[in-house]
């Protein structure tokens, strides 16, 4: 990169950095519990891509992962007191096991049969969740109530109070960056081209020594580990979690995020979530069914205009005002 | 005894309906070689057309051969001009499609015909000679209008050359090419066919469960496990399939894991046929010589 | 003699990639045309150029009785019904369907039943071995019984031209003789044009009229079957032997 591009990207980064800094106060309370969902959207959506854009194993049913998540942290707060910060790792580890487990029946799944499978599952989970035998740890049909962490100091800041949900902007916003960090660091490397070349070549790939079975298996634990790690962000941002919240549809609109972002690319992630969190809310006020046409229209339209999402768009945008740029 | 033999038809009498969605998703396997995701929004939608109808004032009949017909053309269309573009595209790019259709019927369902569950006539009322000890009027018709549809198929697919043609598309398009067929509108030709099928069985469910845009949701993916379980590539396989499906949901639900768990019955089954026998019960083994 | 058909600065793509550059043929009425030479010359492409498999410009006319019609730019099932058959490479047997079905879809686009069950009974009197699989799935057949379903399948259309693309592939010599025998036996008892690929250069010449041989994309040598066949230098240096 030029010396004068450098600059101007640290310029930018520091701008950037200082409004993300200053936001939570420049807005309603509401409307930071929003931002933080966007960023747990994002953090979950990041991992489905690991899955199905970079590595190529469609999964239908990651709304699973994400309600393993969020329960295992509602559980652990409710039933154990644990704190809210302690509850992520564990959560991180408890959907790795799960995905990984998932992974090796996975293996001998291709392609739609995958997906289907995955939908079954999706499908099935609300239904689990609300089993009366489980009832007394899961909370059944009524799922558990949570309460907001407080933040660990008060103060004002442009005349709005440092409120829960501030504290947690923060916080969200520490551990998605450490998220996204994580994910490039991991995909940027040798992992990164081995996941697609096991996507594109699997044949070839094996034969460079890659180990299939357990590169795969590892691939859909890491996605599941991340998308649980959201899900257990969420259940501490939303203080609640029940069956409902994690009907199919969620699995859906985190495909939906995946697409619209742009799949096999980080940062379009952050995209996604910000479609899935604000387009319900807008479109809602249309028709109930407003937001699933959208998000129909939007699959298809995407597919056939736009296969690699926003950032596929701006990437190509930029490389053509590259190309026509003197120097 | 008499509660096992209530479980085991009363499964069976379900499994009509997962006999016919799995019959439909066959259809489509067949053709395509994809999995149709929106088929029971499709079903759903072809549903509330009927019942429109009927509210217009037309017979039950009328209604039913109406929309049949509407659900063909509506499947055909859909080929033609949302998948027909994306036909060598990768499976991931289908799949996306899929649930794009999904969406928007089921949007589609919504805005049109709104959210209240509405009731959906039966053509077999309850007091009609059909009604037996072990089955109601309306299982013993759906079961009825179920084969008929099955005959149907199996001597399309068996006499006329069309049908030949379609099965040639399907397992080789480019010999199919070189005879003269259009493949393409083959494909469109499934579509249509599986519409249909996926309109009556949603005419045949909704007496029963009652007629909102979810109607099908949960149906589905019985129909799924039934058409893995028969063999994806089988159409008569995909009924039996469907009624062991039912049969084993009760049977399962009343004796081992209550019938709380019913959905997860369906995705262990699926998950199970996937990995442990991938051809289902009745999937043909082609032979190939190399 | 006539005319049956002529290809004029014809070329051939696989998307971007252009395989055929400007190549002129033309096959006479009631003649075996053959293309010979080595792999990658585009042999393969020409046939599927016929049919209108792969993209194509410049001119390809069949005279099929109602003067010269053009192929390029019409849908491969038209130029099927304009009376093209083509055997392709690998058989293309529908493996999952049974012989007969085969057969009868070989006849898809004619509407004379009473000609085609006449047509499947001239079949399996030139295939024997067809009539006793009769019932049986395509693909438990052996190579050489698909090769016969295969022509025989092409057969049934009545065809103005037949194609075959490398028929003696991957079949033992006792068979391959026996199907070039029968191939002769058709075109000069019933008059099939054919235009025949092969890489097994001695049985093509041995059975064709006429010969085209392609060098990456291009004609470079066109002649009477014989006189190739009995020109040392031109054996020697374009067909190896």
């Amino acid at each position: 990169m030029k010396p004068i591009d450098k600059k101007w990207a640290w310029i930018g980064g520091l701008l950037l950095l200082a409004v993300l800094l200053v936001l939570p106060f420049l807005v309603k309370n509401y409307r930071v519990f929003q931002f933080n969902l966007v960023m747990v959207y994002a953090v979950a959506i990041l991992g489905l891509n690991i899955l199905t854009g970079f590595n190529g194993q469609i999964s239908l049913g990651h709304g699973a992962f994400y309600a393993f998540g969020a329960y295992t942290a509602a559980i652990l707060m409710d039933k154990m007191g644990m704190p809210y910060w302690g509850t992520l790792p564990i959560a991180f580890v408890v959907c790795f096991a799960f995905g990984f487990l998932i992974g090796f029946p996975a293996l001998r799944l291709a392609g739609h049969y995958l997906a289907l499978a995955t939908f079954a599952l999706a499908l099935a989970v609300p239904q689990l969740l609300k089993y009366k035998q489980i009832e007394g740890i899961t909370g059944g049909v009524q799922g558990i109530v949570l309460s907001k962490p407080e933040p660990p100091f008060s103060f004002r800041f442009l005349d709005q109070p440092f409120s829960a949900d501030r504290w947690l902007y923060f916080f969200t916003l520490a551990v998605t960056a450490l998220m996204f960090l994580i994910a490039w660091n991991l995909l940027r490397g040798r992992v990164g081209r081995a996941l697609i070349a096991v996507r594109d070549h699997p044949i070839a790939a094996t034969a460079m020594g890659i180990n299939l079975p357990v590169f795969k298996s590892m691939t859909f634990g890491v996605s599941a580990a991340i998308t649980g790690l959201a899900g257990a962000l969420g259940a501490i941002v939303v203080a609640f979690v029940s069956p409902d919240s994690f009907t199919v549809n969620l699995s859906i609109f985190l495909l939906v995020g995946v697409v619209v972002g742009g799949l096999a690319s980080i940062p379009g992630a952050i995209f996604g979530g910000i479609f899935i969190q604000f387009v319900p809310n807008i479109a809602d006020e249309i028709s109930k069914s407003a937001p699933a046409a959208i998000y129909g229209l939007v699959l298809i339209a995407f597919m056939y205009l736009l296969p690699m999402g926003v950032m596929g768009g701006i990437y190509k945008l930029w490389f053509r005002l590259r190309a026509k740029a003197p120097g | 005894m008499e509660a096992l033999l209530y479980q085991v038809f009363s499964g069976l009498a379900n499994g009509i309906i997962y006999g016919s969605v799995a019959l439909a998703l066959v259809m489509i396997y067949q053709a395509t070689h994809h999995i149709n995701f929106a088929q029971g929004e499709m079903a759903t939608f072809s549903t509330f057309i009927a019942w429109w109808l009927m509210q217009e004032g037309w017979g039950y009949w009328a209604a039913f051969f109406i929309t049949v017909g509407i659900s063909f053309v509506g499947g055909l269309l859909v080929q033609r001009i949302v998948l027909r573009p994306i036909e060598k595209a990768p499976v991931l790019t289908n799949v996306i499609v899929f649930i794009g259709l999904l969406l928007i019927f089921n949007a589609l369902a919504g805005m049109l015909f709104d959210h209240t569950i509405k009731s959906f006539a039966s053509p077999f009322p309850k007091d009609s000679f059909l009604a037996t000890k072990y089955f109601s009027a309306h299982q013993i018709g759906s079961a009825g209008v179920l084969l008929v549809v099955l005959f149907a198929l199996f001597a399309f697919f068996r006499y006329t050359s069309v049908g030949l043609a379609m099965r040639a598309a399907a397992q080789n398009p480019d010999s199919a090419k070189l005879v003269g067929i259009r493949v393409s509108w083959m494909l469109g030709l499934g579509w249509g066919l599986a519409a249909a099928i996926g309109a009556v069985a949603g005419m045949m469910v909704a007496p029963i469960v009652f007629l909102d845009p979810n109607m099908m949701a949960g149906i589905l993916l019985y129909g799924f496990a039934g058409a893995l379980l028969g063999g994806i590539d089988n159409p008569l396989g995909a009924v039996f399939g469907g009624l062991l499906v039912g049969v084993l949901e009760n049977l399962l639900g009343a004796y081992v894991i209550g019938t709380e768990l019913k959905l997860t019955v369906a995705l262990v089954l699926i998950v199970g046929t996937l990995t442990l026998r991938p051809d289902g019960l009745f999937g043909k083994k082609v032979v190939t010589r190399v | 003699m006539a005319k049956l058909f002529e290809a004029k600065k014809l070329c051939a793509f696989y998307g971007a990639t252009q395989v055929l550059f400007d190549v002129d043929f033309s096959i006479e009425q009631g003649k075996i045309t053959t293309i010979l030479g080595a792999n990658g010359a585009g042999k393969t492409t020409t046939l599927r150029a016929l049919c209108q498999i792969v993209k194509t410009t410049g001119s390809m006319t069949l005279n099929a009785g109602n003067g010269d019609v053009q192929i390029v730019g019409k849908a491969t099932d038209a130029v099927v019904r304009m009376g093209v058959a083509h055997v392709p490479d690998g058989r293309g047997t529908f493996t999952a369907l049974s012989v007969e079905d085969n057969l009868r879809l070989g006849a898809y686009v004619r509407s004379d039943r009473d000609a085609v069950a006449k047509d499947m009974e001239h079949c399996f009197k030139l295939f024997p071995r067809l009539r006793e699989r009769r019932t049986q799935q395509a693909g438990t057949l052996s190579g050489g019984e698909q090769q016969m379903l295969a022509i025989s399948r092409a057969l049934m259309l009545k065809p103005k031209l037949l194609l075959l693309d490398e028929p003696s592939f991957g079949l033992a010599p006792l068979i391959v003789a026996e199907i070039f025998r029968i191939m002769r036996q058709i075109n000069e008892e019933d008059g099939v044009s054919m235009l025949l690929v092969e890489q097994n250069a001695s049985l093509a010449l041995n059975l064709a009229h006429h010969a085209y041989l392609l060098e990456t994309g291009n004609v470079a040598l066109s002649g009477p079957a014989e006189q190739i066949k009995n020109d040392e230098s031109v054996r020697r240096a374009y067909l190896g032997y």
